[in-house]
């Protein structure tokens, strides 16, 4: 499937450095260049510390960039002020992982869901608390459910108070950050749907951050894969898993545990040695290549490019 | 093959201020010396329960044992007494936990923590032991592991940690190794390490393995045999293959269907299992699945479903298998490969 139309969103050479103090520096996200089509799932993987939490962060400008910029509809997202802050604020929304962690226990979920409603100013009075019981419906939840608190549910159902929060300001793009991990697989499935569900309806793009491959394969359009604060691979999620190119990726992918026996016994892993290095002064160079297979001497020495190989197939490789 | 373990009947429950809650609900089954298995289910399925009464970790009270037995090696665990329980839990069987950041000790080296046990249960000099406590690290694949062996836990990787928690729970050779949820906290090319460490050291000390998880993709790498519980009982067993290619009730469809295989593409849903699972401070008299199933029937909510035999090993708490219910056959197609 190929991804047309305008793009949402454009990373432009986006850094991302925190001073970790005695003058490290860890290079969270370096040097990253991406788009977002309007309407794709654009799914983010790789491991914990790869840096794509923070890369999501400051998309919606939870951060501000070391260097490099953000444009949504456009506009340089770190730039904007008064009546356009405000308007991004409320086009770009967040899911996050943890939902036991980021509902307020204080809040009853019709403040929470009504919290957005209230800032941005969209709704008042009898419209607002409509809307709340509008919103709790959409995410398969009931009205009578706006007077309780978080701790009075499940884990799945907190996420969907969250998914219920994140739609109250009618955003145009959301950045989902592992919001499943924390789930049950049978409660996985439900949220997913949901998701999906809601794109379809509302034509939302999403930023899909997750670990799970098969589940981000399942909902994207279009997969990048991280490695130490650098995209080592993005392409359509069926080129992705069908003819891998980056030496990571195909360890990545060969990792996974498939839920078939037959499978299981016949695969051959590509067993990656070690962790992976800490991204305070990461390594010279391709940063996969001490642990890569194929490395050459060029590997350590220079950065590969991030080149198109195959058509809309993208890889920072020197192999190719 | 010879019997290590045999749970039968085991009932446990916990009494809190708002009633008993009945966590595990009459389990029954055994484990083989050498042999792998697995226990799925939900959150809240009484799955860790089940084995923490085996290792006798449930805080009694408010937790205590109901009815049952669990013969381990010739002996009932639920009749020992803690003092003797001491001998047999790290030594005859032992246990490693989800997360390796709070199940390590943070003040003590990493060595000290192997050689505590071989110290204790082995009575071994602790030179001796510090020199075993090397040869572990260095057979869970940790290298350097003279100099590792004497830094502590926060300057270990979370692999690594996982790791350590292997080797010091295997330090005395144990007999049966229970492992929670393993690699649910690991990134997946570590959990690919740490599931082909877990078979190897099974093929070199011949210990039996309870593993417990939600990850299907887990249980077909490394289980033999499978048991599925819901709410307090087990639902469905039977080998590896009988549950992945001819599943029989219908949760473990629910369950198999609900991972996204690599055929399943966007147009599609996912399988999802609606509903929650039932309250267990009152649960039902029939089957408690019935609520959320497609299939129920009358007598699943009045009566609990006997075991019925469908295979070599493979039961099933479902009154579909009942010769007077109707035939259903299993959703193909779905996420789901039948044979």
């Amino acid at each position: 499937m190929t991804v047309a139309g305008i793009p949402l969103i454009e990373v432009n050479n986006l850094k991302k450095y925190f001073n970790v103090g005695r003058g490290a520096v860890l290079k969270a996200v370096d040097n990253v260049s991406l788009h977002i089509m309007e309407g794709e799932t654009l799914g983010l993987v790789g491991e914990s510390g790869c840096g794509k939490t923070t890369m999501g962060r400051t998309i919606i400008r939870l951060y501000e960039p070391t260097s490099g910029q953000v444009l949504f509809e456009g506009k340089n997202v770190h730039k904007l002020d008064g009546q356009q802050l405000r308007e991004f604020n409320r086009k770009a929304q967040m899911i996050f992982q943890d939902p036991y962690a980021s509902l307020n226990p204080r809040m009853t979920v019709g403040d929470i869901i009504g919290e957005g409603i209230d800032i941005h100013g969209i709704y008042k009075n009898k419209e607002r608390t409509d809307r709340i019981y509008e919103l709790l419906g959409v995410v398969g939840l009931n009205k009578e459910h706006a007077n309780r608190f978080p701790h009075e549910f499940s884990g799945g159902q907190r996420q969907r108070i969250g998914i219920a929060r994140a739609l109250a300001v009618e955003p145009k793009f959301i950045v989902c950050d592992e919001p499943i991990s924390a789930l049950d697989v049978s409660i996985q499935a439900q949220v997913i749907n949901l998701l999906m569900e809601l794109q379809q309806k509302l034509k939302l793009t999403y930023l899909f951050i997750a670990h799970d491959l098969s589940m981000v394969k399942y909902v994207s359009d279009r997969i990048a894969v991280m490695y130490l604060g650098v995209v080592v691979e993005l392409a359509t999620s069926e080129d992705l898993h069908n003819r891998p190119l980056h030496p990571y990726t195909q360890a990545l992918l060969s990792a996974i545990p498939v839920p078939d026996p037959e499978t299981e016994r016949k695969k051959k892993r590509i067993l990656l040695e070690g962790d992976v290095p800490s991204p305070i002064n990461p390594p010279e160079g391709c940063r996969f290549a001490k642990r890569c297979r194929y490395a050459k001497p060029v590997c350590t020495e220079q950065q590969p490019e991030f080149k198109e190989v195959e058509k809309n197939h993208f890889v920072a490789c020197h192999l190719y | 093959m010879e019997r290590l373990l045999e749970v039968k009947d085991l009932e446990v429950s916990f009494r809190t201020y708002a009633g008993e809650i009945k966590a595990v609900r009459g389990v029954s089954f055994h484990v083989d010396r050498g042999e792998t298995v697995a226990i799925v289910g939900e959150s809240g399925c009484g799955k860790t329960v089940t084995v923490q009464t085996i290792m006798r970790l449930i805080p009694m009270p408010p937790g205590f044992i109901k009815n049952g037995s669990i013969i381990f090696d010739g002996k009932d665990i639920a009749k020992l007494s803690e003092k003797e329980m001491e001998h047999v839990r790290g030594s005859e069987m032992s246990m490693v936990f989800q997360d390796p950041m709070t199940s390590l000790n943070p003040t003590m080296r990493v060595g000290a923590q192997i050689a505590e046990s071989l110290i204790k249960h082995q009575k071994m000099p602790p030179k001796q032991a510090r020199e075993r406590a090397i040869e572990m690290l260095k057979l869970v694949g940790i290298p350097n592991a003279e100099k590792r062996v004497d830094q502590y836990p926060h300057e270990f990787s979370g692999g690594m940690r996982q790791r350590a928690m292997i080797a010091i729970a295997l330090a005395c050779s144990p007999k049966l190794l229970i492992a929670d949820e393993p690699t649910t906290a690991l990134d997946v090319t570590i959990q690919a390490q740490i599931l082909d460490l877990m078979r190897d050291l099974q093929k070199k000390l011949n210990t039996s393995i309870i593993i417990i998880t939600h990850n299907l993709g887990v249980v077909a790498n490394l289980a033999e045999r499978v048991l599925v519980m819901y709410a307090g009982k087990i639902i469905e067993r039977g080998s590896l293959d009988e549950i992945f290619y001819n599943p029989r009730h219908p949760y473990t469809w629910g369950l198999l269907m609900s991972v996204p295989t690599s055929e399943l593409d966007k147009s599609k849903r996912l399988a999802s299992i609606d509903g929650t699972p039932p309250d267990l401070f009152a649960p039902p008299v029939g089957c408690a699945f019935a609520a959320r199933c497609e299939y129920a029937m009358k007598i699943c909510y009045e009566r609990y479903p006997e075991d019925f035999t469908v295979g070599d090993g493979h039961r099933v708490a479902c009154w579909l298998m009942h010769p007077m219910a109707p035939e259903v056959k299993p959703p193909v197609g779905k996420g789901v490969t039948l044979s």
